[in-house]
Formats: structure tokens, sequence, C-alpha cells
């Protein structure tokens, strides 16, 4: 099992936009420098890329939550 | 009318700014801040603080219901709200006075006329102020808007009605291609506004931002000379000056005479911006839009004309008249501030959260620098990057950057990577040292230095 974590504190977000679908859904494939999400930092929107590549199991943070630079955001099998 | 117990609805340096003024009125300050910033400056240095909510400003700052509460319980008898957040929002000024509060800043019904860019065009133009050459109002749909778009002339500019911060805005060289951009563009405006409305102007290419600072009592207005923001980053002020190096002594007075003709037209109460296009080379003007509150660069119109703008605006908010006559106000040397923010110019100029582990501010002769900077801050991620902004003056430009440079070599911020010596780059910029530039000059500095640093990096 391994973890994707977020690269800066801020919010995390899993649609590119409010009114786009998800960039990815558990259940769906994820491959290396593949987007999974958005983290708001600043003002600033940056793109949560992959650095591991299988099933995504589980979004352990919702959408909108507030996280910390580390934090695990999903578990990928 | 007059009042004691001030809250302020926003935070950061602003929030400092604002406190200091009312401590020399002998007001309380009390000031509201989210769970995120029970920690800050403005929190340890007000007389009293109010916690308005989680750290989402949609949550705290941006929150109606929690900041009426908290003034409630706190006993206010005025709202600042600063600049950003609530600061023009119509309804909040509104919901301030229905509950028997003073918002400081000018009416509702004023916020909500000039909020409204084609409004406030309209009003521009009602007052005899020239306006960039684009449609009146509001485009009902494509065939009108082409037909506009034609008249005016290419290259032409699709702006949101609602907007702000550069979005919904899409510039179009040609007629090729005008409908997908007046489509992408009335998208971007809902998404962003809730309003899909737009409107047309004529695009400029090399125009320079020029401001006027005014300030009304809801009788009389008067102005507080120009400020010149031609260096700007996505449509985000990075570095400004007062006065402005292009305009000469009779553009200057026609300039602002034009300011103060609108916004006495409106009965403007409190300190109010007009911004203009100024077009170097036929030396016309063009107003954009009037900002209804405290600009975050109003530092170097205080270092130019020795008024406290803060101050003045608090004091007419509790119903005093203006204390200044337009004689009165003199333009007095040069000043200029650099926006430090919490970001790596090096790296896209990511953003740059995190704990300040050392701190030195710059001070001396000619220098203020406005922060929410202590050392051991942390530097939250969840409002804008923007940590200080450093103003110097002095009695002439070349005097101004001299400091400037001096005052960046002062100063100190460990833990977080900063805008600081992009500021001292800028400085020692040729083109700067000369004023020779205009609103798009700073974007393709930057993208010059990221060629030549890649090209290095290739060589090595």
């Amino acid at each position: 099992m391994a973890q994707i974590l977020s690269p800066l504190p801020g919010t995390f977000y899993r649609k590119p936009a409010p009114d786009k679908p998800a960039f990815k859904s558990e259940g769906e494939t994820v491959e290396v420098g593949e987007a999974i999400g958005l983290i708001e930092v600043m003002k600033s929107f940056i793109e949560v890329h992959a650095d591991v590549s299988g099933k995504i199991v589980k979004f352990i943070v919702d959408n909108e939550e507030p996280v910390m630079a580390g934090q695990p955001l999903v578990e990928v099998a | 009318m007059g009042f004691s117990r001030l809250l302020i609805a926003n935070r950061g340096e602003i929030a400092v700014r604002i406190q200091r003024a009312a401590r020399e009125l002998g007001m309380t300050t009390i000031q509201a801040h989210s769970a995120a910033d029970a920690d800050s400056l403005a929190v340890k240095m007000a007389d009293e603080a109010v916690n308005i909510g989680p750290p989402h400003a949609a949550k705290s700052y941006l929150n109606i219901s929690a900041i009426l509460d908290a003034a409630a319980a706190t006993g206010a008898q005025a709202i600042h709200p600063g600049y950003g957040f609530l600061s023009e929002n119509a309804a909040f000024a509104d919901a301030v006075e229905a509950a028997g509060l003073v918002f400081v800043g000018p009416e509702g019904e004023t916020i909500r006329a000039m909020g409204d860019k084609a409004a406030a065009r309209a009003a521009a133009r009602a007052a005899g102020v020239p306006v960039v050459p684009g449609s009146e109002g509001r485009i009902a749909d494509l065939p009108t808007a082409r037909a506009a778009a034609a008249e005016i002339g290419y290259p032409v500019m699709i702006k949101a009605s609602a907007g702000g911060g550069g979005r919904g805005i899409r510039v179009v060289e040609t007629g090729e291609g005008f409908e997908s951009a007046f489509d992408q563009a009335s998208v971007e405006a809902k998404a962003a506004f809730g309003d899909g409305g737009l409107y047309l102007e004529k695009f400029i290419a090399r125009a320079r931002h020029i401001e006027v600072q005014v300030l009304g009592d809801g009788r009389d207005a008067i102005h507080c000379f120009e400020r010149e923001c031609s260096l700007q980053r996505r449509r985000q002020k990075v570095w400004e000056e007062a006065p402005s190096l292009a305009l000469s002594p009779r553009a200057r007075e026609a300039l602002c005479a034009s300011a103060v003709a609108l916004a006495s037209a409106v009965n403007y109460r409190g300190a109010g911006t007009l911004e203009y296009l100024y077009d170097d080379a036929t030396g016309h003007f063009y107003f954009i839009e009037m900002n209804t509150r405290i600009q975050v660069e109003h530092p170097v119109t205080e270092m130019v004309t020795g008024i406290d703008l803060v101050r003045e605006t608090l004091r007419i908010a509790a119903g005093a008249p203006l204390a200044y006559r337009q004689s009165d106000v003199r333009l007095n040397g040069h000043a200029i501030e650099a926006r430090i923010n919490a970001e790596d110019p090096a790296d896209k100029f990511r953003p740059s959260p995190g704990a300040v582990t050392d701190y030195r501010a710059p001070g001396g002769p000619g220098t203020r620098f406005d922060t929410l900077l202590y050392r051991g801050c942390q530097i939250s991620p969840f409002y804008d990057s923007l940590i200080g902004k450093l103003i110097v003056w002095d009695e002439t430009r070349d005097g101004a950057l001299q400091r400037m440079r001096r005052a960046l070599d002062e100063l100190i911020v460990e833990g977080v990577v900063t805008t600081a010596q992009l500021h001292h780059d800028l400085a020692e910029d040729e083109t700067v040292r000369k004023g020779d530039f205009h609103t798009r000059w700073l974007e393709d500095w930057l993208s010059s230095r990221e060629n030549l640093a890649a090209s290095r990096r290739r060589q090595a």
C-alpha cells in the first residue's frame, strides 16, 4: 500500500474546477505524473501529481478540506 | 456617529495598519480573526480579539453573520473592512449599517454603483471623465458584440461586468477567434462571479496603470495625487510609486481633476481610488474602474503628501468633515513601495508558507515597513502571500531607488522564500531606473530572465 502526500499545506480539491468532474475516483487506476487533485495555497492552485502508479483505494482527505504539507491524500494499491 | 470601539474585519499587515490609526484616535481595537490567525501580529497588538471561525476565508473573514455576531458580542460600534474580503461587498456595508453600526467606507449604494464596471463607466462618462472606447454597458449577445468590436476597432478586450482580479478577461487581436473568446469569457465570468455579463473595451498595447487617490466626506471630495502601478505580474501589482514619471504637471492636473469630478458626482465618503490607463504615445488617460476602499499601495501616497489616509478615513467615518482642502495637499518628493510576498520567483512564484525562523525589519531615514512579520510567526497557506510592504521616500526618485536597495539589504526573513531579491534586481534595472515601463513590461522582463537562467543551466 502506497500513499500520495500533499506537497504543500493548504486546501485540497478533487476537481480542476467547481463545474468539472473529479480528477480521479476511488477504484480508478493512476499513473506516475497524473494529477489527482489541487492544493490551494495562498490563492494559487497547484496540481498534485501521483509519484506512484496503481489503483486508488481511498481518498483519505475530502474535497475542500485543509491539509498540512506531507499529509497523506490518497491510498494507492 | 462618533465611536470608540472599532472591530477590524481583516487580517495581516492592513489589520496592523488600521489598529495604529485607531489607537492614535484613542479608539479601542477589537481584532476579528480566524482560527489560523490566533497567534498573528494583529491579534497580539489589538486591545481585544474575537475568533470568527475556521481558517477558510469563506467561513471567517467572508462570513457576514459571524462578523456581525462578533461585533455584537464585543460591543463594537464600527467595523473596518480593510481591503479584499468584504471591503467592496455592498450587502455587507448595508448589513453593518442595518445593525446600527458604522461601516468605515462609502455607503452600500456607492459600492454597488461603482462595483459594477459597466455602471461605473456610465457614471464616469456622466461626470465628464474619459473612458476607454468600448461598448456602452453590457453586451446582450454575440452579434451585438461583433458589431461593437468592429466599431471600437481591434484589438479589443472582452471583460466581465462583475469582474476583478483579471478573471473573465480575453484579448482578441482580430475578428478571427472573437466568437470562441466571447463564449469562454462568458463561461469564466459565470463561474467566477455567478454573472456571465460582458462588456468590450479597446485594448491599449503600451499603457501605464496610473491611479488617483481620493478622499471624501460625503459632501466634499479632494485628490491626493496619483500613483503609478505599471509593474504588474498576472494583473497583480508588484511595485508602486508616487508620483508617476510619465505625467507632466498639466496632465497631472487634468487627471486628478477628473477623479475629483467623479468622486464628487457620487458624493463619495471615505478613501477611494480611480484607476486609469495612460497611453504614453498619445498622452490620453482613460478611467477603468474605481476601488471603493483603502488600497494596498496607499502608503506611497501617505509618504509624498504627509496625510495619514487610514486615520483620516476613520475620522470621516466617525462623522468629522474632511480635515484638508485641496490646496492643503502638496506633493513632496518621491516614494516607492515593494510588495514582499512569500513566493519563490526562481520557481514560478510558487507560494512559500511556513514558520519564520528569523526576522529583521529594515529601518532608518525615509523607510517604512508595513508587515505582519515577527520572529517565529507562521505564514498561513490559507490567505494571500503578501507578508510586508517596504516603502521608501526621498527627495528624488534616484534617492528613493538607492534607499530601496539599502533597505532591502537590511531586511532578513528566514524560513520562507520571499520576493525581496527580485525587488533588489528591479531597483538596479536600467529600464526601471529610467521609469520607461508599461503594464506588460514586468512579465516580459521576468520571462527573459527565466530564459537566461535556463540557457545558463544548459551550458553548465
